[in-house]
């Protein structure tokens, strides 16, 4: 079985080309509405009150654009090249004090549009394209020419988004995941924003070769996020408390590839902890024993349920989606198991070692309360990102730090992230925008002696 | 500085051996970065410090001047090294490097391209986004600051993920060899718009392309450019706060409520541990760090169309 794995997935975790399994990101008219789903030939993506078959993006290069046609039975995803009508021809500068329209004219009656649903309809059944229906809403619209050409072009988007939706086909990277989940699900992630996800990778030195300590309680992503910096090498191993790992479910939604998905285990806290004498190293491994057994039955029983109702199982990934349904998949379509337990080796070896950087997104826990423990795991030297939403545990964690002396370069930062809308003379910051993305507490492990 | 050769990866047994780089600490804002000489001294504000000290010691360890003061001795990573690296050019700093990392989607493989290099701050990061595996390819149109560049991923160990050229890349654009297979392109040139069309012959199909410039001017420009064959244009801004933690009394934290300052009070509320609700120990209290900076750059993300 795993032998078909490998050959299904492209050993290339790199792929731009999709295959049947992988799992995408769907970008609908425009992002107005992002989607994650897997490529199998039973899934299906609705749009509007009707479902369309996922079958005819498997094979196509990621950047691919597809749009909805009325075929005979039903919608149907069609490949389309990019529209040229970006390419307009550049007004530029002129263009406002050009346009001397205004909408003192335009009321309010709904009478503006001729064209009645049923019309609409009548030209699906007979087989009309999407962009010939907003043609025929433009043709009919009695306010149309009336418009500026700015709120023209509004129309026209507006009317395109909803008669002839855009599929845009998304490889899933951390960067789409985090701000998909931060857009629609922002407290299963703990609230952290794309950015600040960024920084902490770079302020716990995450890199090849690297043995991360990761505690995620954010479902999976900073897992996830630390692999994908890994690629294949090192480890990132996702501790916890207690005997229940955390859900690493989304780890499932990047395209990981088995050699990468080996790389992510998990390890309990006390599986890691530093002995202080040898003898009781030896009542651990006897725990870890009894641990290994039951972890090892709940697998297989987590296996079993994935295989028989794998529905629910991928409505895990598309929960982000709830308008999408998926089917059933076959089995060989599942992403290579990641977060296997660690082994006594790596153990080993991390202890002798220690780890090279430690991570951290618990948000529903006290910071200092795992960091004391966790941090005399690093080896010196090695920095760490610790992420909470609210910033009062984390100045209380700082201070402990400097207290104890544990650390150096210690710092609280907070990202702030604004987005531009640029165009030719209506320029300005957008709208909208996140005021909020976290706290990162970041500093440096240093040696006690 | 980077693990890849396991011998220099730091570990509770890695000591701080003849040759290597380390960054002295000596406060979050006071830093310096040494080559360990056996037979040298370093000299600062605290005394002399003998190289030979240091050698056999773990890193994260604290040294002793001549004088019984200490200094820090730190295993490099990217980030001390942008805060210790000599200013040849204005630089980018951690918030812009993380950001871009993230948004052109680097993974370890990736072929990137940058220009200009300057003082090879985002460039140090881009090489830990591909290693083990990838490669940056950095162009500087200044011979003596690629040079210097060169010497330094030279000192910091990161030489074989990068190479770093002498070309004029606004003028001339981006060197042929490399059509089609770039997965990522960094530009911070005065003129960027000038270059996108070469930018476009790069990358390989979706692949993403990032413009830093400081003015808006420049952003609207690249902007115009970029819009007939890259789509997902979008533009940033990011911005670090950073806060100031320290232990003190406010008055009127005695009696209950009363005469307590708001954030005394906000802390009660949110934290109410068992440390904070010691009456007589003081208060830990955070604010927003009074000097920040205001503007750093814009950063314009585009991806290329595809179009076959």
């Amino acid at each position: 079985m795993s032998q078909n794995k490998i050959q299904l997935d492209p050993s290339n975790n790199n792929s731009r080309v999709t295959w049947e399994g992988c799992s995408v990101l769907l970008d609908i008219n425009d992002g107005d509405r992002l989607v994650f789903a897997r490529l199998t030939a039973a899934s299906t993506l609705k749009i509007g009150n009707k479902n369309c078959s996922l079958q005819p993006l498997v094979g196509c290069p990621f950047g691919s654009l597809f749009q909805v046609d009325n075929g005979k039975e039903g919608p149907v995803l069609c490949r389309a090249l990019p529209s040229k009508e970006d390419e307009a021809p550049e007004k530029g500068e002129n263009q406002i004090s050009e346009e001397l329209r205004d909408n003192r004219a335009i009321v309010d009656d709904n009478k503006a549009q001729t064209l009645t649903g049923e019309d609409i309809d009548e030209m699906r059944r007979q087989g009309a394209k999407g962009d010939e229906i907003v043609e025929a809403l433009i043709a009919n619209s009695a306010t149309f020419d009336k418009k500026t050409a700015f709120s023209q072009e509004k129309y026209r988007i507006k009317k395109q988004k909803k008669y002839a939706p855009r599929v845009l086909l998304r490889r899933p990277f951390a960067r789409s995941i985090c701000e998909a989940y931060f857009k629609k699900y922002p407290n299963r992630i703990g609230f952290l924003r794309v950015d600040t996800l960024s920084l902490m990778l770079s302020m716990a030195n995450i890199t090849a070769n690297s043995d991360v300590l990761v505690a995620d309680m954010v479902g999976g992503l900073l897992t996830g996020a630390v692999a994908e910096r890994l690629g294949g090498t090192g480890y990132a191993c996702s501790t916890y408390l207690g005997d229940t790992p955390n859900s690493i479910d989304i780890v499932r939604i990047f395209n990981f590839s088995s050699e990468i998905c080996k790389r992510i285990v998990r390890a309990p806290l006390s599986d890691l902890s530093l002995d202080q004498n040898g003898t009781s190293a030896q009542t651990n491994s006897h725990e870890d024993v009894c641990n290994m057994e039951i972890q090892s039955n709940d697998q297989i029983s987590s296996s079993v349920v994935m295989e028989n109702i794998s529905i629910s199982s991928e409505n895990v990934v598309s929960d982000i989606v709830p308008e999408t349904t998926l089917s059933p998949a076959s089995k060989f379509c599942k992403a290579p198991k990641a977060g296997e337990k660690a082994s006594q080796e790596a153990l080993k070896l991390w202890k002798e070692n220690g780890f090279s950087s430690l991570i951290m997104a618990a948000p529903e826990i006290d910071p200092w309360n795992l960091v004391k423990d966790l941090l005399p795991l690093l080896s010196y030297s090695a920095p760490f990102a610790i992420y909470h939403q609210y910033l009062q545990p984390l100045v209380t964690c700082m201070h402990n730090l400097q207290i104890g002396k544990m650390a150096i370069g210690l710092q609280i930062s907070e990202p702030w992230l604004r987005e531009y809308q640029v165009l030719p003379s209506r320029t300005h910051p957008c709208m909208q925008m996140s005021g909020f993305g976290g706290y990162i507490l970041s500093g440096t492990r240093i040696s006690g002696s | 500085m980077l693990p890849t050769d396991p011998t220099k990866k730091i570990s509770f047994t890695r000591c701080i051996t003849d040759g290597d780089l380390v960054i002295v600490y000596e406060r979050h804002d006071a830093m310096k970065a040494v080559k360990v000489c056996e037979e040298s001294v370093l000299q600062n504000r605290f005394g002399v410090f003998k190289h030979s000290d240091w050698i056999g010691k773990p890193f994260g360890c604290k040294v002793f001047s001549n004088k019984g003061k200490f200094v820090y001795l730190l295993a490099p990573t990217p980030e001390l090294w942008t805060l210790v690296l000599s200013h040849r050019t204005q630089i980018l700093y951690i918030a812009d490097i993380s950001f871009v990392i993230m948004y052109l989607e680097i993974v370890p493989g990736c072929l990137v391209l940058e220009s200009g290099t300057g003082s090879g701050s985002l460039t140090t990061s881009l090489a830990r986004a591909v290693a083990p595996t990838g490669h940056v390819y950095t162009f500087d149109f200044h011979e003596q600051r690629a040079a210097s560049a060169r010497q330094d991923f030279e000192q910091t160990g990161v030489s074989s993920l990068v190479t770093v050229g002498v070309r004029d890349i606004q003028g001339e654009g981006f060197p042929d060899e490399f059509s089609g297979i770039a997965d990522s392109v960094f530009l911070d040139l005065p003129q960027p718009w000038l270059t996108i069309p070469s930018v476009g012959k790069m990358l390989k199909q979706d692949g993403v392309l990032c413009s830093f410039s400081p003015c808006m001017e420049q952003v609207q420009r690249t902007c115009e450019s970029l819009r007939s064959n890259f789509t997902e244009i979008r533009t940033f801004e990011i911005l670090l706060r950073t806060y100031e933690v320290r232990q003190g009394k406010l008055d009127g934290s005695r009696d209950n409520g009363g005469g307590s300052l708001p954030c005394k009070r906000k802390q009660h509320s949110i934290e109410g541990s068992s440390e904070q609700d010691n009456q007589s120990s003081a208060a830990v209290l955070a604010r927003p760090c009074a000097e920040a900076k205001g503007h750093t750059g814009y950063l314009t993300f585009a991806r290329l169309k595809f179009l076959s």
